[in-house]
């Protein structure tokens, strides 16, 4: 029997590529490109009096320069607002390269093309743009203000006002045994992907077509764009996805306005053209979240129940709304979690700031809304004098619960109903865990070293695999070669091992025969994207359809051949067999031979293939009717809603009282995603996102001040953490299999980051007994909490302050 | 994020360069490059001509003597760090050495370069101004040696203009009956410092405390050295208030905040890495002392 692949620790097969040098990212395509490089806005907030190129113009090597006179057709028009709705009242977007007016920092004004790029950098340099300043709105509270307005046909700065209920709060709050309410702050950080962004386009005069590679997470949607925007019919365009080195949701955007303008660029000077986004170009020029102001109103009765929770959050969207408010929406409908909210209501106004644009980050809105609803947990508990983990189990939806239906509509325009979970089990998984009950000993061991420990948890729910659709392709050569694609991208996340894992599985081939290619429009048109932890559960469930159909195909023609019932064969290790019968058996590749009747042979295995081979039935034609030639088969995936992945973290901080540094000792993670097809990789995925998690909360920030200048558009002073700063983590798995789709899986790419902002504020609140109101929060910031007038809270009797 | 066309000479003798500094007003030296390449790919500097000094022959030797310990323009700081020779006469220098940002940064990093660089969270400058140390610059009119008090002017600038190479650093070596610490606090390890310290503590032939001294990263526009004898000294070792040192420490010191940490908390910083430093220099003062050192 072949190997058991399912749900097996494989190691990636991407690594030795990737981590030998050998993998190829954008940078290391079209060594012989132009080089293009962008002019960006200086000011937050500007008009543009003039543009003077004259004095670039003598610089040697230089090709080309565009502002937006130069841009025609739906080039000049706004970019696409990606995902319209409804609440969205006053969306914006910017052009390709500044009309008359710039909105933040960063944004693009001129284009050059040049011989290289520091002859293009030269240039940039030379050239002189006059701007007449305007008045600069910076963060959510200036926007929420509205003293200045970013586009002056939206004077209050809202984009868009998201509401969403689920029965009459105010009434419910009222009759609320208790009531408590509470605003507190969130920060802006950003994806920062090790790659930036990066365009290489090249364009094919006499056949008019043109071929993109971009650092993307939706291929076939930049080429959409592409065509659109160039006025190319579809099949003239190619977009492929190369490796790419992260995406963290960044790259889901599109088409940024260089996935626009390089390829005008190649077609107009009828030469490849390259642009490689530089870090500080990524910070001022690529995309932002998490900015938040939330205002949270809970009611609860005597035992810490909740009765209703209002929350009305400020949500600060940058300049512009290209990616609608699926933020706002995933904060809003993601904030309740696990627990039985029986009246909630959420308003989210999404306001304009003259920053840079905010839109998906890992987690996505959902660090922000699972921030809002684990620190009212903590306060009940602080102010019903309860353990903070009962508190919270006392909310939690039961395991009889499932189908549990929030009634709210989620970001892909769905119910946002769980589909299966068990909450109470992860809450008692991370509890022995992190031993909950016992920290009390190890305080108190920290305190005789000068030391305040403290301890925090957060629980939240992962809305995952959103539609509308992903496909796969598997097809089976001649050789035994199985090639498999789905045209959804990689970023690094190991899809190449786990699709190869699901269809060596599926179809009972060597691992070592499967080749996966993904992101790809040559290979599969039909695709959506990678985001919001959907790669497994969309093209993971496709490719393992695909696979089936494959399957099914290759038992009816092997069952022809050995003149037995397919019900009767299997395939092992690459080989139809009859089942308890050795011997009678058939190679797949002769399979995948014969299923393509050849006229011609050229080589000896097509010889089985051909018209004078063997007997064959005179009566019927080669190719069925109703059947295709080849082992191949397509299938798509499109889930009638999201599916719900969950799980629970707790922290650990030690805090120095005499520097306030803050140390993360413990990290526990109970982690729910369904099956799990890789455990290795979905652990990877927990690692990093707690990695992010940890710098969200304790050292990332986007520090712009109040010209809208971003202060620490450097990795020197904006604190990824490294190695060094991220604690180990611990993690135990928990199976609930999602009823939505043929594998029961759900998602895992994002899990990781949501809680650690909410998990860590609280250890660190149990650490110092001060209210924490905002995150992240560092060493300087502490030091000020501690010798503010800020609440002092205690979370046990024997707490800090006992 | 590329540099500015400039031009490239690498002399290989001390005259050469300086021939090609004294023709060319806009050149500047490049010994291990950290601090200027980066510079120069933000285009925040654009000299015409970079002076690689990597070629010259003679500027790669770690010179120890009982008096010190010279330090030549292209000694990495990894070398420096895992000097033995070095360390047993100026134990500052492996210390505040290991401190210094990443290891890939200290292969190629040199501890003159950053002394030249003048940047006041440097380790080395600091560790030059504790020690009392000097360096030795040439000039088409010879070759001065510069104490580091009229060496630093201001944060990433020095009393060193024209044509001149810095060829050496000179750090003194450790008095007897001393012992030496060094401890920063950086947000992220390997970062700047938002404060460090390094500090020398000198017993009297009681053990008694005769001095204490302090140099500080990060606080001021160019290194500080205070001396905190006056809260410790005369006192037995094992019974020194390091505490008030510290207290005394944070009075002399005036910090300014950035994104990383108010002055205050650099204050209070100054404070507790004063007192953990001192703690530790003087247990190793008092044991260098036993051992009749």
């Amino acid at each position: 029997m072949t190997t058991k692949l399912f749900g097996e620790p494989v190691r990636r097969r991407e690594d030795a590529r990737l981590i030998t040098g050998q993998g190829r990212y954008l940078d290391d395509i079209g060594s012989s490109a132009y080089a293009a490089a962008f002019l960006r806005s200086p000011y937050a907030h500007a008009r543009i009096v003039d543009i003077d190129v004259t004095p670039a113009v003598d610089v040697e090597g230089l090709l080309a320069v565009y502002t937006y006179e130069d841009l025609v057709g739906p080039m000049a028009e706004p970019l696409p607002v990606l995902i319209p709705h409804p609440q969205l009242t006053s969306p914006r977007t910017g052009f390709p390269l500044a009309k008359n007016v710039v909105n933040h920092v960063g944004e693009a004004v001129v284009m050059v093309v040049a011989t290289d790029r520091y002859v293009a950098e030269d240039a940039l340099d030379k050239i002189v743009v006059t701007y007449e300043e305007l008045p600069v709105v910076v963060g959510v509270d200036a926007a929420r203000e509205a003293v200045h307005a970013v586009h002056d046909d939206v004077p209050d700065n809202v984009a868009a006002r998201h509401h969403q209920e689920t029965g009459d709060v105010e009434p419910a709050l009222a009759a609320s045994p208790h009531t408590l309410s509470f605003t507190q702050y969130f920060e802006r950080s950003a994806a920062m992907p090790m790659e930036g962004k990066g365009v290489h386009a090249r364009w094919d005069d006499a056949d008019s077509s043109l071929r993109v590679y971009t650092s993307t997470q939706a291929s076939t949607s930049v080429r959409a764009a592409i065509a659109a925007k160039l006025q190319l019919s579809l099949e003239k365009v190619e977009v492929i996805a190369p490796d790419v080195g992260g995406g963290f949701g960044v790259k889901i955007v599109h088409p940024w306005p260089e996935e626009l303008l390089v390829p005008m660029a190649a077609r107009l000077l009828g030469h490849e053209v390259k642009w490689s986004e530089d870090r500080r170009e990524h910070f001022t020029s690529s995309a932002h979240e998490r900015q938040q102001r939330q205002e949270v109103t809970v009611g609860y009765d005597d035992d810490g129940r909740i009765t209703a929770l209002d929350v009305h959050i400020w949500h600060d969207n940058g300049a512009y709304t290209p990616y609608g408010i699926i933020v706002p929406i995933v904060t809003a409908t993601q904030l309740v979690g696990p627990y039985v909210i029986p009246v909630y209501r959420v308003r989210v106004e999404s306001v304009f700031t003259n920053t840079v644009i905010v839109t998906p980050y890992r987690g996505a809105g959902r660090p922000q809304g699972c921030f809002a609803m684990e620190r009212a947990m903590d306060r009940i508990a602080q102010e019903r004098g309860l353990d903070r983990a009962e508190v919270r189990m006392r909310n939690l939806i039961q395991a009889d619960q499932f189908p549990y239906d929030h009634h709210l509509t989620f970001q892909d325009g769905r119910p946002v109903v769980y589909d299966s979970g068990d909450y109470v089990g992860l809450m008692d998984k991370l509890k022995a865990l992190v031993r909950w009950d016992s920290f009390e000993e190890r305080r108190a061991e920290a305190r005789a070293r000068g030391r305040h420990l403290g301890i925090g948890m957060a629980m939240y729910v992962e809305g995952t695999g959103p539609g509308p659709y992903e496909g796969g392709h598997v097809q089976v050569l001649g050789s035994g070669k199985v090639l498999v694609s789905t045209g959804l991208t990689s970023q690094g996340q190991g899809h190449e091992t786990v699709f190869a894992q699901l269809v060596a599985s599926e179809l009972g081939v060597p691992m070592e025969d499967v080749e996966v290619t993904t992101g790809d429009t040559r290979r599969f048109g039909y695709a959506v994207g990678t985001f919001a932890s959907r790669a497994a559960v969309m093209s993971g469930n496709a490719v393992a359809l695909a696979a089936r159909g494959v399957k099914e195909k290759a038992l009816r023609i092997a069952a022809d051949v050995l003149e037995v019932d397919p019900g009767d064969l299997e395939i092992d290790e690459g080989l139809v067999q009859v089942k308890g019968t050795p011997g009678a058996s058939i190679p797949l590749r002769t399979v995948a031979v014969l299923s393509n009747p050849l006229r011609y042979a050229f080589d000896e295995a097509a010889k089985q293939a051909t018209q004078f081979a063997g007997p064959g039935d005179d009566s019927k034609p080669p190719v069925a009717v109703g059947d295709a030639p080849g082992l191949e088969h397509t299938d798509y995936y499109s889930p009638v809603r999201s599916t719900f992945a969950s799980g629970a973290h707790a922290a650990v901080v030690e805090i120095d009282p005499a520097t306030w540094e803050i140390d993360v000792v413990d990290y526990a993670v109970v982690h729910d995603c369904g099956n799990v097809v890789n455990p290795m990789i979905v652990e990877g995925q927990v690692h990093g996102g707690v990695a992010q998690g940890v710098g969200g909360a304790l050292y990332e920030r986007m520090a712009y001040d109040r010209d809208g200048q971003l202060q620490n558009a450097s990795f020197m002073d904006f604190l990824m953490p490294y190695a060094s700063e991220v604690p180990d983590v611990v993690i135990d798995h928990q199976e609930t299999p999602s009823p939505l789709n043929p594998l029961g899986l759900k998602g895992a790419g994002e899990a990781g980051v949501i809680p650690g902002s909410a998990a860590i504020a609280s250890a660190i609140e149990d650490a110092v007994g001060r209210r924490i109101a905002a995150m992240p929060i560092s060493p300087t910031e502490l030091y000020d909490l501690v010798r503010s007038d800020a609440d002092q809270v205690s979370n046990t009797k024997t707490g800090v302050l006992a | 994020m590329k540099p500015a066309p400039f031009g490239y000479a690498d002399p290989t003798t001390v005259e050469d360069a300086l021939d090609v500094l004294a023709a060319d007003e806009g050149a500047k030296v490049l010994a291990g490059g950290q601090s200027l390449l980066p510079l120069l790919s933000m285009r925040l500097a654009a000299p015409t001509t970079l002076v690689d000094i990597n070629r010259v022959p003679g500027l790669d030797g770690i010179e120890v003597t009982p008096d010190g310990v010279r330090v030549g323009a292209l000694v990495r700081h990894a070398r420096l760090l895992h000097s033995t020779e070095a360390a047993a006469v100026q134990p500052l220098l492996g210390r505040a050495t290991a401190n210094v940002a990443h290891p890939a940064i200290r292969n190629r990093g040199t501890t003159v370069g950053s002394i030249a660089h003048a940047d006041p969270s440097g380790e080395m400058t600091s560790v030059l101004a504790l020690t009392d140390g000097s360096v030795t610059v040439a000039t088409p009119g010879g070759r001065e040696t510069i104490g580091w008090r009229d060496l630093f002017v201001g944060p990433l600038e020095t009393s060193v203009h024209g044509p001149a190479v810095v060829l050496d650093a000179f750090f003194p070596g450790l008095p007897e009956r001393s012992g030496t610490a060094f401890a920063e606090i950086a947000r992220r390890k390997g970062d700047y410092a938002v404060c460090g310290a390094g500090v020398v503590v000198t017993l009297d032939a009681d053990r008694r405390v005769s001095s204490a001294r302090a140099a500080y990263l990060s606080v001021g526009l160019v290194p500080e050295v205070h001396d905190l004898s006056d809260a410790v000294a005369g006192k037995p070792v094992d019974s020194a208030d390091w505490a008030a040192a510290g207290e005394l420490a944070r009075g002399l010191v005036d910090p300014d905040g950035d994104l990383h940490a108010s002055a205050d908390y650099r204050r209070l910083l100054v404070g507790t890495l004063t007192e953990r430093t001192l703690a530790t220099a003087a247990a190793e003062a008092a044991s260098r002392a036993g051992a009749g050192q």
